[in-house]
């Protein structure tokens, strides 16, 4: 039981994790039609600026994540407005820009801070643990998740009661149509950047309390597992990739312990196969 | 009479297609001008083309101010309302948001208005616009096209797959409509036309090939079966 236990809280963070991660990246999708493989940085981006906030600012868990997420947010900012804008609906040459610079990102971190990870600075509550039905549980996840909620409500609110919001989840139907309305959706792209990049950001500064340490490429192998998510819960709905991510985390984790290591993460491939053939569009997507 | 909206050697090109060929015609600045012609002729295109949703050339003017160049949403804060070819309303969000989503401005947006030549908006107000019927979609995106003060309004095939009691309907409100703001009106209906528009441009082969006041072709069954294939 204790095993069960342990093994859902944290399959439960994992899922937390991935969807920090692939709620921005299908909005921005879903939006804007963008493949972001950059969105890695994003999360790099915020895990170096806590981990650099915190060492070199010498500032506490809280406004050090704080700086990283807003690294990270002005981070997605700049690359929409000065490389994808220029570049919508020209797909390819967008896949070609944000693969790039998903590399140039990763070689950049490890020019600035080398190659090894970095010991991520955990506040102290986030390194004890919690014992819940007989299982002794690391209290990080219960940060991972508590976030995840946090994330998941915040945005809901922001579409549901915002005029943003409004504009964001009709262009997900039909962008042409939102600006033979009148508004400028141009603007709705940097926003749901911002949002998705804060989000990212977040996310990498939650991963690196998570592993404990950050390193380069930490972003692109997560952002792997976050696209997964994004197509199993369907292209531009938030609502879908949260119940995704909770299923791609509870799956990995079981069958990791259940069954070898690596089989996990093949698992979570079969979990998309099964879903994609089911249902084409995903969980809560657009009809493919 | 000085024309609101002016089209001059309007040219679309998609892919190969030469879809529109230097089409020119004026809309007045009151009254229903209809743009008719036979499938394919590029009717929906020169709407589009105005509003900048397909890439063009040539020269649009409205009020004497070019607006050729400017990107869509600024040609419709310009004044123009759109109400597309198969209604193109937003299916999961519900009627009220559909509406809300088309207000520009600080207003007043004129809800009263849209309420009162659709009721039955009001009472769908809650209800997701993917869920109504074809007749009431169509009521959302002219609705939506009446809540601010445009100049112009552009409104595609309205009556599109509608039942005949809709069309009626539809007919009533955009003439009612037209006598506050002019309509340059896409329609196949030459009953509709007959009954609300004031003048006429036929394109065919994406060329205006006629313009005038709407009874002198419509009254002539040579002339519209010549330049419409019916009579």
């Amino acid at each position: 039981m204790s095993n069960i236990v342990l093994l859902a809280l944290t399959g439960l963070g994992l899922g937390a994790l991935y969807f920090l991660i692939a709620s921005g990246l299908s909005l921005i999708f879903g939006l804007a039609d963008v493949l972001n493989f950059a969105h890695g940085l994003f999360l790099a981006v915020g895990a170096y600026g806590t981990w650099w906030s915190s060492t070199h600012l010498g500032l506490g868990f809280v406004p050090a994540v704080v700086f990283g997420v807003l690294a990270g947010t002005a981070t997605a900012v700049l690359v929409e407005m000065l490389l994808i804008r220029p570049l919508y609906r020209r797909t390819i040459e967008q896949v070609l820009v944000t693969v790039g610079l998903s590399l140039a990102g990763v070689a950049l971190l490890q020019a600035a801070f080398g190659a090894d990870p970095l010991t991520f600075p955990r506040p102290e509550w986030a390194t004890g643990t919690t014992r819940i039905l007989g299982a002794i549980v690391p209290n990080d996840r219960f940060l991972l998740i508590g976030a995840a909620v946090v994330v998941l409500a915040a945005i809901q609110v922001f579409l549901r009661r915002t005029r943003f919001g409004l504009i964001v989840r009709a262009g997900v139907e039909d962008r042409t149509m939102v600006t033979a309305l009148g508004i400028n959706v141009r603007t709705a792209f940097t926003l749901v950047f911002a949002i998705g990049g804060a989000a990212a950001a977040l996310a990498g500064a939650l991963a690196g309390v998570y592993f404990g340490n950050v390193s380069p490429g930490q972003g692109t192998s997560l952002l792997i597992f976050a696209f997964i998510v994004v197509v199993i819960g369907g292209m531009g709905s938030v609502t879908g990739s949260a119940v995704a991510a909770v299923l791609v985390g509870l799956v990995q984790q079981f069958t990791s312990f259940y069954a070898a290591a690596g089989v996990g993460e093949a698992s979570v491939v079969l979990l998309l196969a099964v879903v994609l053939l089911a249902r084409p569009g995903g969980l809560a997507g657009r009809a493919a | 009479m000085t024309p609101l909206l002016e089209i001059a050697d309007l040219h679309v090109r998609i892919g190969s297609s030469h879809i529109l060929q230097g089409i020119g015609f004026a809309v007045a600045p009151k009254g229903v001008t209809a743009v008719l012609g036979r499938n394919g002729a590029g009717k929906t295109t020169t709407l589009k083309a105005v509003l900048g949703i397909v890439p063009k050339t040539g020269t649009v003017r409205l009020d004497g101010e070019e607006i050729s160049g400017l990107p869509t949403h600024a040609i419709v804060r310009r004044g123009l309302g759109y109400a597309p070819e198969d209604r193109n309303v937003f299916a999961g969000l519900a009627v009220t948001e559909n509406l809300r989503l088309a207000e520009r401005g600080r207003g007043p947006h004129r809800y009263d208005l849209v309420y009162e030549m659709f009721p039955e908006l009001r009472q769908r107000g809650a209800q997701r616009a993917g869920t109504l019927s074809g007749g009431q979609q169509q009521m959302v995106a002219i609705g939506r096209t009446l809540l601010n003060d445009n100049r112009m309004l552009l409104v595609d095939e309205p009556t599109k797959g509608l039942a005949p009691k809709i069309v009626t309907e539809v007919a009533d409100v955009l003439e009612r409509a037209a006598r506050e703001v002019p309509i340059l009106l896409v329609e196949q209906n030459l009953a509709l036309v007959r009954r609300i528009a004031d003048h006429v441009v036929v394109i065919e082969q994406g060329a205006v090939v006629h313009t005038g006041k709407a009874d002198s072709l419509l009254s002539d069954p040579d002339l519209t079966r010549e330049l419409l294939g019916v009579a």
